[in-house]
């Protein structure tokens, strides 16, 4: 048995190690300027320096596409929670086969691969002469992030009480308030990885925002790097935004998952 | 149980706005497929991608290239959930929270660090760095849903199993391995529907020495060639429908995963 578990670590550990490698490698780079990789010119904070003050124009873009990132995963996944929530408690009180119709095209955007919907999208706009930018984009992360908000919300309706609901309006509550005071507090927490799951994927999309930005010079992290890739030379602060991402991920799940780890911890005991 | 109160006509503005961005989007891919440039009816677009070599030899290299990184993500995979389901093998929730980890890391910097490693190492980009790269994205596709569904299995069966008599391996073919197999379909699916449709991933990894289908489609809406490309993701559709209705769509969603 002793063998066998030695074993099995190793070679978790051996695939951990190959997983991790190039992310501790570009992590290691990030403190030091060389401009050829795997050059070692020694320990420096320059390309966090450079990053955080945008000292080149390349690492003043890398920032503003970050924040272009962020700031429409965060609009995308708030209006993605307020439809695909009212849409859940619509679907949960629907039945035969209407509900199984829009279940069945609430699937889609999920099982679609990205460059489906990116170029289905685009051909939407054009068709609808619909000028391609911000608002385009917004509109397509909102199409692929609103299901995973409905799947969410989906299963906590159907745990929940239906009579308190009921109660609310007997007890003289406006259905507003009934919604606002009873209903969505219930629903919260489906609410929140819902949420949780929009701003990542949105976080994490390269094809649709590629083919659905239009030509005005919109640049999130994705399309960033990608037209790094092609020009041939990657911008050096790259490195060190890439560390901070990773490291910030590491915490936030770290955290996340803190009281698994304790309720684990005993039950192995 | 259901609620007594009629609230289905709040998905109303749900199924309009899916009607208008996914249905719709859809139909048109349809439409223009069909049509010339012109606004004629044609069936050239279609027929092209049998015709020209260019299209239907990226389509067979995106075909064989994501079944083999399907196949490679399964083979490193499975044993990697199964040790990490394994309550003898691994204690450690934190070793399964670092496979997973990566998922949460956007694809292109991960991909982007794996490129430069290799141009560091100066090994030379084709269809090795491809298939080492893809494996190396979307691993955590495959461990996690497997890791799911054998850390949620009843262990009374495997027990049943070795108390009548099988011996270990027995019970990991007859009985753990056919429980595990809705995690390995949907990890099939979480692998192998966006390999065969990337096309900057592989792009990056292979210094775009090797032209994926998708960076076909790509270079027709590049080039304003919207009708071809439409036909050609078309095609893509069907590949992808086919895929669904054989390893089942149902389940395939992760349900965040924060363990």
């Amino acid at each position: 048995m002793k063998a066998k578990k030695a074993v099995a670590q190793a070679y978790l550990w051996l695939i951990l190690l190959i997983l991790y490698a190039p992310i501790i490698f570009i992590a290691v780079f990030s403190f030091t300027t060389a401009k050829s990789l795997g050059n070692w010119t020694g320990f420096t904070f320059e390309l966090y320096r450079n990053l955080f003050t945008g000292a080149s124009s390349d690492s003043a873009a890398l920032m503003s596409a970050l924040k272009t990132t962020l700031l429409i995963a965060l609009t995308a996944s708030v209006f993605s929670t307020a439809l695909g929530t009212l849409a859940a408690i619509g679907i949960h009180n629907m039945r035969g086969r209407s509900k199984a119709a829009i279940q069945f095209v609430n699937n889609i955007p999920m099982l679609n691969p990205d460059i489906i919907t990116g170029v289905s999208l685009f051909l939407l706009f054009v068709f609808l002469h619909f000028s391609q930018g911000y608002v385009t984009v917004i509109l397509a992360h909102i199409t692929f992030c609103t299901p995973y908000v409905v799947l969410s919300v989906l299963p906590k309706l159907s745990q929940m009480n239906p009579n308190i609901y009921e109660a609310a309006l007997d007890l003289g509550a406006t259905p507003s308030q009934a919604l606002w005071k009873v209903l969505i507090p219930e629903l919260r927490a489906g609410m929140l990885s819902g949420f949780i799951l929009a701003f990542t994927m949105s976080l994490d999309d390269f094809a649709v925002t590629f083919f659905t930005r239009g030509a005005v010079g919109l640049e999130t992290l994705s399309t960033y790097i990608y037209a790094d890739s092609r020009k041939g030379g990657l911008t050096p602060e790259l490195k060190p935004m890439m560390t901070i991402i990773f490291l910030a991920v590491l915490v936030v799940l770290l955290l996340v998952n803190l009281n698994n780890f304790r309720k684990e911890k005993k039950t192995n005991r | 149980m259901k609620l007594q109160f009629k609230r289905s006509s709040w998905a109303g503005p749900y199924g309009i706005f899916l009607l208008l961005f996914v249905i719709l989007p859809l139909v048109l891919v349809g439409a223009y497929a069909l049509y010339d440039g012109d606004g004629h009816f044609t069936l050239a677009n279609m027929a092209a991608f049998f015709t020209d070599p260019k299209f239907s030899d990226s389509f067979l290299l995106s075909l064989e290239i994501a079944i083999e990184n399907t196949l490679i993500c399964i083979l490193l995979g499975y044993p990697a959930a199964y040790i990490l389901a394994n309550k003898e093998l691994n204690r450690s929730a934190v070793t399964a929270l670092l496979f997973i980890l990566p998922m949460w890391i956007n694809a292109l910097m991960r991909t982007m660090a794996t490129a430069e490693i290799f141009a560091v190492l100066g090994v030379r980009y084709g269809k090795g760095t491809l298939l080492f790269g893809m494996a190396y994205d979307y691993l955590p596709f495959m461990i996690y849903p497997i890791y799911n569904i054998l850390s949620k299995m009843d262990r009374s069966y495997s027990e049943a199993a070795q108390d009548l008599g099988a011996s270990p391996a027995t019970v990991f073919r007859k009985v753990t391995l056919p429980l595990s197999l809705p995690g390995v379909m949907s990890g099939v699916m979480m692998v192998f529907m966006p390999t065969v449709s990337t096309f900057a991933i592989s792009e990056i990894l292979t210094n775009n020495k090797i032209q994926l289908f998708g960076s076909v489609i790509n270079e027709q809406f590049n080039n304003l060639m919207w009708n071809q490309g439409a036909a050609l993701s078309f095609m893509m559709l069907i590949i992808i429908g086919l895929t669904t209705v054989i390893f089942g769509g149902d389940e395939q969603v992760s349900e965040g995963g924060l363990v």
